[in-house]
Parts: structure tokens; C-alpha cells; sequence
């Protein structure tokens, strides 16, 4: 009998906490499937961040750090500068990468650091139970914005990708979704070619998946992957922001 | 020998840090106990700058000079703000070019040099601080007049080298002037 | 031991880390504590380190974070509102068991405060300098040759009980230029701890770095094993230097520069045939409370001479069990009291009594 489907060897046997219908079980599935293609399972160092993904030390096999709420990109700077030869990666939420951690998130682009970002935008923070998040978008309704994101006192979402292609340091800029199976495909390749420019030294690599959170969204599964396409991907659309191999 | 406690003040800008840390050089050369400890803030240039200069021969206590025995100054402000600080008896050296007035305290000694405008007419119109430093040293023997040189040699970064010729002929005027 | 130096406090500093072995400084500009910074501009890419400008004092220590998770020396330097920023740090790196050095050369608070010296930090480092149940190693050099022989004793001590550790200087300590001998340069790092994130090798079951712990009984845990290292370094580990003490009746307590100031005015108080000593601590966490207890029962009384409001009053006062008065000579602000002024306090304790 021959396997056909497996789990990756760069994930643990933990059973991970995400609600039923989250997508960080699938983006974890990636990026751990892209190291074992790889082959860099044994000098691969993660950074989790505060948010959902706060625990996925306990779900990647390789050496993980938990770092400060927004700080990965600077301890992932700390770690590579050390350790130039491992392979570093972050992965951060929305909350986390893009409003208390924004500042790190320029910066470390700016200064091109040969890291790895892996960025779960679902316009919400999750864990502490559905608040408005940078990326939320107009006239969503959160427990702390609950007559709409008014963008007259709550302002406008941040686009991540644009505002990073502004800067010239970043090797690569993907926006990405996993909401169906050729979307998943996709990601899979721009989570792979952001490993990959790592290891040739191209510098900064982010993905940015756009993601949803049923729970906080007060959808079933199936209506939040919908949501992507019909509210998300307006706001976010998918593409290729910078790619200094294409170039 | 004694014990120098010194207060080198003025303006930023007119080198009296580097005259401190020529003495300080020249004491560490000489094996003494000592402390350099400048005034530090926004005024890099320009605003009032001074450095506490301790030689000694027992382990140096606090850094800050209160009393100084040796006060050099090259601004007027400098002298109004440190003359009756100086112990009964100190030297006060003073670039009579800038200051205009005389001290008044009867009970210390003052050495009236025109610092800057010595330092003018050799072409070095900078060294005045070095001019004074060597009134200093002559006057009172705080250091050898040998580790002077040495202390140079220290003190001037090696790209600027072709400098110490030119601060040991300061140094050698203000030796001349109060001998 | 090398040859005999002119540094400043600050040079002092950065040299002694190099030294010790660390290769990795991550800072931000603030006043009065830049020549660390810019000595480590200079010399790291030289020697294969790395210097890096942070953004923030708060991205400085979490990079600190980052080279401590793979076991490797790295420090960050600021001075007093930026050591407040850095507190959040402090914190992970102590609940991660992390060892790292922070260097805090200090100035006037609270807020902006002003830029001239100040030990008003003092409750900010000994008591935890963040949030949660924790210490600092905390070391309080009085020289220049202390601002590098405790650099690399905070290193040491910092990696035998892996715990961040905070050299508490102030801003006189850091301008200063005084003759110094520094310490050989440190053997080659050995290889990486086996609790460090350096890659598994697919050798071994995943290394986590963390903090976190959402099991209360796990937590309570961790932090009790923590305060049983804790308290080997409090038996093991307290630093001070006595001063004239063998028939001190009044025991000055002074760290840093009023440590300083304080050997003037005792001269001056001896002179006059008072008997006044000093015990000076050179660790502040742990604090020699031994030595304090045992002069307790030899002086009659206590004066703390520092620049805050009097907060190693409280650590004197516990140490010697209230036992004998403590009194308070200090200067905040920036301000620094003369010999004069610590004297005429030896004085009047003098004829005060016990």
C-alpha cells in the first residue's frame, strides 16, 4: 500500500486549539509541507507571535521562540543576525503585524533582513474575542466597532503589501488566499518561493494570506470562505507586489 | 608632589576638553591617579563647555572638582562662574585676549596670558587652548614636560599626526610667556 | 590583564563586552550613553559582529531577545526613559529564562527628565524591571575599571543563573575618563546550550523559547523553580566593597558616583576625628544585606547617600532589620551633592547618636 496523503514531518502530533473552519490549520499545513520539501527541518527556527497563533510552538517541529506581541520581526532579526545560516520565520496576525507590531514590520523590511514573514490577515483579532483590527474593513461590524468600522473615527484598513512595496529592501511581496483548492495551490508556491529567497539570500520575504475567522465573523465555515471572495478580496486583492527574482 | 584638582572652562568649540585630556594622558603616562570628567548636554559647540581634571597620588574620590587649585578660562562667563570657587591660594590662567576684566579675588594668583591672539600671530589660531596648557604645566609643574609630548602623541588621532608639531610650538609659547 | 588605558565609562563598557565574548549589540540614541553605541559602530563589523541601530529601544531588546534564544552573549545599552521602554523585554527574556545584558547609564526622571546623572532607576532595576514576578542581576560600578570588570561579571553571572542582568551606571559613570586595565579577551564561546533555539539538527525534539504557560499550576511552577535560583544567587552572589569600617560608627551606604563623593567626605569626617565608614554595594539585586546586619550591631546608624528620593533606604532598613536609624543625604534632578554636603550629614548623625 503506498501513502498518498501524510502529515508533514515539521508538524508535531499536537492537536492544534483553531476553531472548526479557521484557516491557520491549513497555512500551517504549507509552510510546514515547504520545509520538508525543502529539507531544512533541522535549521528552521520559528517565531510565534501573540494572537491566535500565540501556540504554534507547540505545532511546528522545528526550534520555536515565542516573542512579545508585534516584536517577531525584530526577534527574527536578532535570531538571523546570530544565525545566519538557519532559516528564520515568523508568522503574525493582523493585530500583531500590522498595528502593534507595525513599526518592527517596516523596519525589518526596510533593512531587507533574510527573513521569512508569514502574515494571517483576517481582518479581526481572534483571540481576544473579535476586536477591530488594522485590516478590518469598512463598515465591518466588531465588538469594538459595533455600528461598522467608521472611517471617520475609525479610519481606513492598511494594506500591507501595498505599503511595504513602497520600500525598496523587500525581495518579495505576495498576497495570497486559501479559500479554495487552487487558491491553496498558490499559496503554496508564494510560502515556498518566500523560503526559498531565504535561503539564496534575497532578503525580506512576506506572504500575506488573507484568511477568515468564522467564529469572529459569526459565520459557518463554508459563508466565511465566500466572505473572502465577495468583501475580503475587493479590499485585498491577490497578486504579486514585489519580486526582485522576476525583475 | 601635589595634589591638582582643575576646572578648564569656556566655550565650546575652543578645545578644552582636548587640553584636559592631554593632562590626563600625561598622568596616566606618569603612572598617577586620575580622573577627566567633561560637562556633556546639547551646547557641542558654541555654548559653555568645561572639564574637571583630578591628578593625584591617592585614589581619586569624586570626580567633580568643587575647589579647583588650577582654573583655566577662556570666556569671561567661565571666570564669574568658577573665581570664588577656587581654594585660597589656587592659580587662575586666564586668555586676557577674550576676558577683558581682571579677578578680583586678591587671595589667589592670576596669570593673565593673550592666548588667542599669540596663537593668531603663530598661524595656529585654534592652539590657544595648548598656549594656556603650557603656561599651566610650566607654572606648575602638574605634569613633566616631557610626558607632554608622549601625552600628545596619544592624544592626536594618527590620521591628524601632522597636528603635533604645531600644538607642541603652543605649548612651548605658553611655557616661554610665564617663564 | 592588558595594559593600563584612558577610556571613558562608556568605551569602558562596550570594550569589555567585546571582551567577554559579546557579539551582538542592538541599541537606539539616547543621551548620556551614545559612545556605547557608537564604540560598537566602529569595532563590531571588524570582528565579524554585529551593530545594529534598532528602531525602537523596544525592537533593541527584543533582538537581544532573539541571540539570547540561540545561547549566544548580545546586550543593549540606553539610559533611563529608554530602559522604560525596554521593561516589556526584560520581562520575556526573564520569564523565558533568557541571560542578556542591559545597560542602563542613568539619568533624571520621571518622564523626559534631563540628561544629567541620577541613580532614581534604582527601584526600576532591583525590583523587576517589568511585569510579573522577577529580578535582575543588578551591578553598580563606581569606576571606570568597574564599568568593564562588571560587564563581564554580568555576563557570567547572567549566564550561570540565566537571568537578564542590568549594569546600573548613571551619566558621570559613562562621560568619565579614568585609567583602566581591561580583562583578557574571554575563551570562544563553547557550543550552544542544549535549551537554546538553534535548529534541531533532526537531532531532538523542537527547543521552545517562551513565556508562556496557560496552565496555572505549571506557571506557579516555573516561577517558584525561578526564585529557588534566585536564591542561590542571593546566598552566593552579593558584591560590595568596605571603606574604613573596622571602628566605623556611623556606616555610609553609597553606590556609583555618590559612592564617590562619599570617600571624600569620610576622609575629610575622619580628619576631624569622626568615625564614619562606608559599605558600598556593587550588586544592588542581589543586595548584601549580610554585611549590613553584621554592622548593624556596630554603628549607630545608617546614612544612604544617593541620587533619588531615598530608595535604597528601604533596602538598607529591611537588610539591617530596622535595627538603627537610616538617614538620607541626596540630590535628584541631576544635581550631585559635594563632599561638603555629605559631610555635614556624617556630622549631624555624627552628634545625633544612635
Amino acid at each position: 500500500m503506498t501513502t498518498v496523503f501524510d502529515k508533514p514531518k515539521s508538524l508535531t502530533d499536537a492537536v492544534f486549539h483553531y476553531c472548526p473552519g479557521c484557516t491557520h490549520g491549513i497555512v500551517h499545513r504549507l509552510v510546514a509541507e515547504t520545509i520538508d520539501e525543502l529539507g531544512i527541518e533541522g535549521k528552521t527556527i520559528g517565531i510565534a507571535p501573540v494572537g491566535c497563533s500565540v501556540l504554534a510552538y507547540n505545532y511546528f517541529a522545528c526550534d520555536m521562540i515565542e516573542a512579545s506581541h508585534g516584536r517577531a520581526p525584530a526577534v527574527a532579526t536578532g535570531v538571523k543576525r546570530a544565525m545566519p545560516d538557519n532559516i528564520v520565520f515568523t508568522y503574525q496576525g493582523d493585530g500583531d503585524l500590522a498595528s502593534i507590531g507595525l513599526c518592527e514590520t517596516v523596519s525589518t523590511a526596510a533593512r531587507g533582513e533574510n527573513v521569512t514573514v508569514i502574515f494571517i490577515n483576517n481582518a479581526i483579532y481572534g483571540m481576544t474575542g473579535g476586536q477591530m483590527a488594522p485590516t478590518s474593513l469598512l463598515g465591518q461590524v466588531t465588538q469594538t466597532s459595533p455600528y461598522g468600522r467608521d472611517p471617520k473615527t475609525q479610519g481606513y484598513p492598511i494594506k500591507i503589501c501595498e505599503l511595504l512595496a513602497t520600500l525598496d529592501a523587500p525581495a518579495y511581496l505576495a498576497r495570497v488566499t486559501v479559500n479554495n483548492v487552487k487558491n491553496v495551490r498558490n499559496a503554496k508556491k508564494a510560502i515556498k518561493k518566500a523560503f526559498q529567497n531565504q535561503i539564496e539570500g534575497k532578503g525580506f520575504s512576506l506572504v500575506e494570506v488573507v484568511s477568515s475567522c468564522p467564529t469572529n465573523w459569526g459565520m459557518t465555515p463554508q459563508k466565511a470562505l465566500e466572505w473572502i471572495d465577495e468583501k475580503m478580496l475587493p479590499q485585498y486583492p491577490l497578486g504579486v507586489y514585489r519580486d526582485k527574482g522576476e525583475e | 608632589m601635589a595634589n591638582y584638582e582643575m576646572i578648564i572652562a569656556g566655550f565650546g568649540g575652543q578645545g578644552l576638553l582636548f587640553s584636559g585630556k592631554v593632562l590626563a594622558y600625561a598622568g596616566l603616562l606618569e603612572n598617577r591617579e586620575l580622573s577627566w570628567l567633561p560637562s556633556y548636554g546639547p551646547e557641542m559647540r558654541g555654548g559653555t563647555a568645561n572639564c574637571n581634571v583630578i591628578l593625584s597620588d591617592t585614589p581619586v574620590g569624586s570626580p567633580i572638582v568643587q575647589q579647583p587649585n588650577v582654573l583655566m578660562v577662556m570666556n569671561t562667563p567661565s571666570l564669574d562662574k568658577y573665581e570664588n570657587d577656587v581654594v585660597p591660594g589656587g592659580k587662575i590662567f586666564i586668555d586676557s585676549s577674550l576676558i577683558s576684566r581682571k579677578v578680583v579675588r586678591e587671595d589667589v594668583e592670576a596669570y593673565y596670558i593673550p592666548a588667542t591672539k599669540m596663537a593668531q600671530d603663530m598661524g595656529v589660531p585654534t592652539l590657544a587652548n595648548m598656549i594656556l596648557l603650557g603656561a599651566i604645566i610650566a607654572n606648575t609643574g602638574c605634569v613633566q614636560p616631557d610626558t607632554i609630548a608622549a601625552a600628545l602623541h596619544k592624544v592626536i588621532p594618527a590620521r591628524k599626526a601632522d597636528l603635533f608639531d604645531v600644538n607642541m610650538q603652543a605649548i612651548e609659547a605658553g611655557k616661554a610667556f610665564v617663564s | 590583564m592588558q595594559e593600563k588605558v584612558l577610556m571613558k565609562g562608556n568605551e569602558a563598557i562596550a570594550e569589555a563586552a567585546i571582551l567577554a565574548g559579546c557579539r551582538h549589540y542592538f541599541g537606539y540614541p539616547i543621551t548620556p550613553q551614545t559612545e556605547v553605541a557608537a564604540y560598537m559602530a566602529k569595532k563590531m563589523p571588524k570582528i565579524g559582529g554585529t551593530f545594529l541601530q534598532a528602531e525602537s529601544e523596544i525592537a533593541a531588546i527584543n533582538m537581544v531577545y532573539g541571540v539570547a534564544s540561540t545561547g549566544k552573549l548580545s546586550m543593549t545599552s540606553s539610559s533611563s526613559p529608554g530602559i522604560s521602554l525596554k521593561c516589556e523585554g526584560i520581562s520575556y527574556l526573564a520569564g523565558a529564562d533568557l541571560p542578556a545584558l542591559i545597560v542602563n547609564v542613568q539619568r533624571g526622571g520621571p518622564g523626559l527628565g534631563g540628561i544629567q546623572p541620577s541613580q532614581s532607576d534604582y527601584f526600576l532595576a532591583t525590583r523587576g524591571p517589568g511585569h510579573g514576578d522577577f529580578h535582575v542581576l543588578v551591578l553598580a560600578p563606581a569606576s571606570v575599571q568597574e564599568m568593564a570588570d562588571l560587564t563581564g561579571l554580568a555576563f557570567k553571572l547572567a549566564r550561570k543563573y540565566r537571568m537578564p542582568a542590568m549594569l546600573l551606571a548613571d551619566g558621570t559613570m559613562g562621560q568619565m575618563m579614568e585609567p583602566v586595565c581591561l580583562p583578557d579577551p574571554a575563551e570562544a564561546e563553547e557550543k550552544a546550550p542544549d535549551w537554546a533555539a538553534v535548529g534541531t539538527g533532526c537531532a531532538r525534539v523542537h527547543n521552545i523559547i517562551n513565556s508562556l504557560e496557560l496552565s496555572p499550576a505549571v506557571l506557579e511552577q516555573k516561577n517558584i523553580e525561578r526564585y529557588e535560583r534566585y536564591a542561590i544567587a542571593e546566598k552566593e552572589e552579593p558584591r560590595w566593597e568596605e571603606f574604613m569600617m573596622e571602628d566605623a560608627e556611623i556606616c555610609v551606604v553609597s553606590y556609583g558616583i555618590t559612592a564617590r563623593v562619599s570617600r571624600n567626605a569620610i576622609v575629610e569626617a575622619r580628619k576631624k576625628g569622626i568615625k564614619v565608614g562606608m559599605i558600598r554595594p556593587i550588586t544592588l539585586w542581589p543586595f548584601p544585606k549580610a554585611p549590613l546586619l553584621k554592622a548593624a550591631d556596630q554603628v549607630k546608624s545608617f546614612l544612604c547617600v544617593e541620587l533619588n528620593m531615598g530608595q535604597m533606604t528601604e533596602d538598607v532598613e529591611l537588610a539591617i532589620r530596622c535595627k538603627k536609624p537610616v538617614g538620607l543625604c541626596s540630590r535628584v534632578g541631576g544635581m550631585i551633592p559635594t563632599p561638603a554636603e555629605v559631610l555635614a550629614k556624617i556630622e549631624k548623625a555624627n552628634e545625633e547618636g544612635g
